[in-house]
């Protein structure tokens, strides 16, 4: 067995197979199983090593040939492919919960097999095509048969699609700028393309008007699968282009852009989710925040930056899969998250709003919750750069403060003196109860995921060494 | 000198269909106009790429009309022949078509100078192709319409990179990218249009 055939071709047929079944619950149950499963061989089994169980011997080889080209999944993959699997798996296990349509489970576990492949493929240029055409699976999630194409869904396929060539011109200038770098028409050439495509995969200002539409149109938990997929990946192929080229790394103009992109996505985004009177445009607003915050980390140039990004990309993945959660059963009860429709909903759903104000929080950065290492991290590296970013970081977690603080008051203010009575179901509640449980260890242990982040800066040969 | 007769002419072809894709409003001169790109493309693409490869792109494009037209036919909302193009003057869209064409006519020159081999008549195509989606893009809002823009720009990438990578996994995924922009559309085309088929879709 190969890694590639394990890890992105056994999940895609497994979704497409998954398709076919009628059953939500069992298909919420095959996916999430499957995904686990997956995540635990990449946890325990290493790629490329023989393994001798009794007199079987088992070894996952790292390649497959496919048109010419490899796509390979090395050693250094097990963890990364374990953080993907085990986030997909929580994912799957709560469309049940969130009541959502089988297909969730079913594109969805094709769009991870998609992704995966994206950072398996060689040369790794080609993740672009991968990119595309996993954003292009995401659409029937956003947009069910009867229900018309809103602004944010056309306007996601477009800046999509922009992408897509900027990221594979720029890929080919960058082997010119590789064999001349003198060159310096070449050198700002690819940079600025480079930087486009970016901007359009990443949704920097002001390419990010989409998220919040998506937010408002569409369904909360597919939106929130989509911001947490996307993103992860742009990150580590992003990642990859800053270990290939030396010159991007170490030039002070592209890190000081990046870094300058982040700061505006952190600050605005956390600006405006203060000001929304919309749940899921807050959701929206804050992954944007969050966006900005991996920019700021990948800006930084100092060993620790892999170990920071996957530290602060495993809680995101936590948190925007119980915040999803958590609006998807609000939504399902109150038709609209408007303030003026959820208000009051802390007696009706207490275990929900819980969980929604704590994985906010936990964005926030709030300490004790998930998200809180990794800004601590973040403001250790940043405290020898200028206080302006500090004090831009700053207000954007204010901004995100200032939104919990908005929702949690909008969830307990009523008129109504009813009782308090418990709504949700027993799996909502079980998905919920784990998801904030996580949260807290993760905040108050942010060493259980030590072993996991050993491995991982050595996917990056310049960047982690 | 004869191939390099027929790649100019697939140019003026390029800005004949474009032009005609971005004034008329009825979706089967676009349709049409796109099918008649896609044979420019292919001339084009194939002044680097083998035949093979080129004709996959043809027949990709084609499919992708096939895809967009049927599922258009099928469409009786009157909502769906609504127009949002704006500005709605002819002579404003043909103007911006004009513009493009005197970048690429600027441009064109320039890049066959930087990235000697790709030949003018090719980086002419694929620049006013690239262009020619972009304003499209930028000038209406209707789902097939956007997708025809999509469609014309990544053609015209597909023109430009042709030259620069010849992978046959970059041409499959590019054809796969193509299809899969053509059954989107005709997905959110048909969105909403029928009606609820069961309780549990809600």
């Amino acid at each position: 067995m190969s890694a590639p055939i394990l890890w992105i071709a056994l999940p895609f047929l497994t979704g497409a197979l998954i398709m076919l079944l009628s059953s939500e619950r069992f298909s919420a149950w095959i996916g999430g199983t499957v995904s686990a499963i997956l995540a635990l061989i990449a946890l325990l089994i290493p790629i490329d090593t023989a393994l001798l169980l009794g007199s079987l011997s088992i070894k996952i080889s790292p390649a497959v040939q496919f048109f010419g080209r490899s796509f390979e999944l090395n050693t250094a993959d097990g963890s990364l492919l374990a953080i993907i699997y085990g986030l997909a798996a929580l994912w799957f296990f709560g469309t049940e919960a969130s009541g959502t349509a089988n297909r969730f489970v079913s594109i969805g576990l094709m769009i991870v097999a998609l992704l995966t492949a994206s950072i398996a493929v060689e040369p790794f240029l080609y993740a672009a095509l991968l990119l595309e055409i996993a954003a292009m699976l995401v659409i029937p999630l956003l947009v069910p048969p009867y229900q018309k194409a809103g602004r944010g869904v056309v306007r996601f396929l477009i800046y999509q699609t922009l992408a897509m060539p900027f990221i594979l011109f720029s890929g080919w200038m960058l082997t010119g700028v590789e064999a001349s770098p003198s060159d310096l028409g070449t050198t700002l050439q690819s940079g600025i393309m480079l930087s486009l495509g970016f901007a359009f995969l990443f949704a920097i200002f002001p390419l990010y008007n989409w998220i919040p539409m998506l937010m408002e149109e569409a369904s909360p938990y597919a939106t929130g699968f989509l911001l947490w997929a996307l993103p992860t990946f742009t990150t580590i192929f992003a990642l990859g282009f800053l270990d290939r080229y030396t010159w991007l790394r170490n030039s002070p103009q592209f890190v000081g852009s990046i870094q300058f992109a982040g700061l505006f996505m952190v600050a605005s985004g956390g600006i405006f989710a203060a000001l929304q009177r919309h749940l899921g445009r807050i959701l929206g607003y804050a992954a944007i925040a969050q966006a900005g915050l991996l920019l700021l980390v990948m800006s930084l140039q100092n060993l620790e930056m892999v170990n920071l990004v996957f530290l602060t990309l495993i809680p995101r993945g936590l948190e925007l899969t119980i915040w999803a959660l958590a609006l998807s059963i609000l939504k399902r009860q109150a038709n609209s998250l408007q303030f003026s429709d959820v208000q009051g909903l802390a007696r009706k759903y207490p275990i929900t709003t819980a969980a929604l104000v704590f994985a906010h929080l936990s964005i926030t950065g709030f300490p004790l919750l998930a998200g809180f290492p990794s800004r601590l991290a973040l403001w250790q590296s940043l405290t020898n750069d200028s206080l302006v970013t500090l004090f831009w970081i700053f207000v954007g977690m204010f901004g995100l403060l200032m939104s919990a603080m908005r929702t949690l008051a909008v969830f307990v203010m009523t008129d109504d003196e009813s009782a308090w009575e418990l709504n949700e179901s027993w799996t909502q509640i079980l998905m919920l109860a784990i998801g904030v449980s996580g949260l807290f260890i993760l905040g108050m242990f942010p060493q259980i995921l030590q072993p996991l982040l050993t491995n991982l800066p050595s996917l990056f040969e310049h960047l982690g060494q | 000198m004869l191939p390099e007769i027929v790649s100019w002419i697939a140019v003026a072809l390029i800005l004949v269909t474009a032009t005609a894709m971005l004034i008329n409003t009825d979706w089967r001169i676009s349709l049409g106009a796109l099918a008649l790109q896609y044979l420019a493309m292919l001339w084009l693409v194939t002044r680097h790429l083998p035949f093979v490869m080129g004709s996959a792109k043809l027949i990709t494009g084609w499919m992708v009309v096939a895809i967009l037209g049927m599922t258009r036919l099928g469409l009786t909302n009157i909502e769906q022949e609504e127009d949002s193009f704006f500005p709605r003057g002819e002579f404003f869209r043909v103007a911006l078509m004009g513009i493009i064409a005197l970048v690429t006519a600027g441009a064109a020159p320039r890049i066959e100078a930087a990235i000697p081999g790709l030949g003018l008549p090719v980086i002419a195509g694929g620049l006013l192709l690239i262009g020619g989606g972009i304003v499209h893009l930028g000038v209406t809002s209707n789902l097939l319409r956007v997708i025809l823009g999509l469609l014309t720009m990544l053609a015209g990438f597909e023109v430009l990179y042709a030259a620069v990578e010849s992978a046959i996994l970059v041409t499959g995924l590019l054809a796969l990218v193509n299809l899969g922009l053509g059954t989107i559309g005709s997905y959110l085309l048909l969105a909403g249009a029928s009606p609820l088929e069961s309780e549990e879709e809600l």
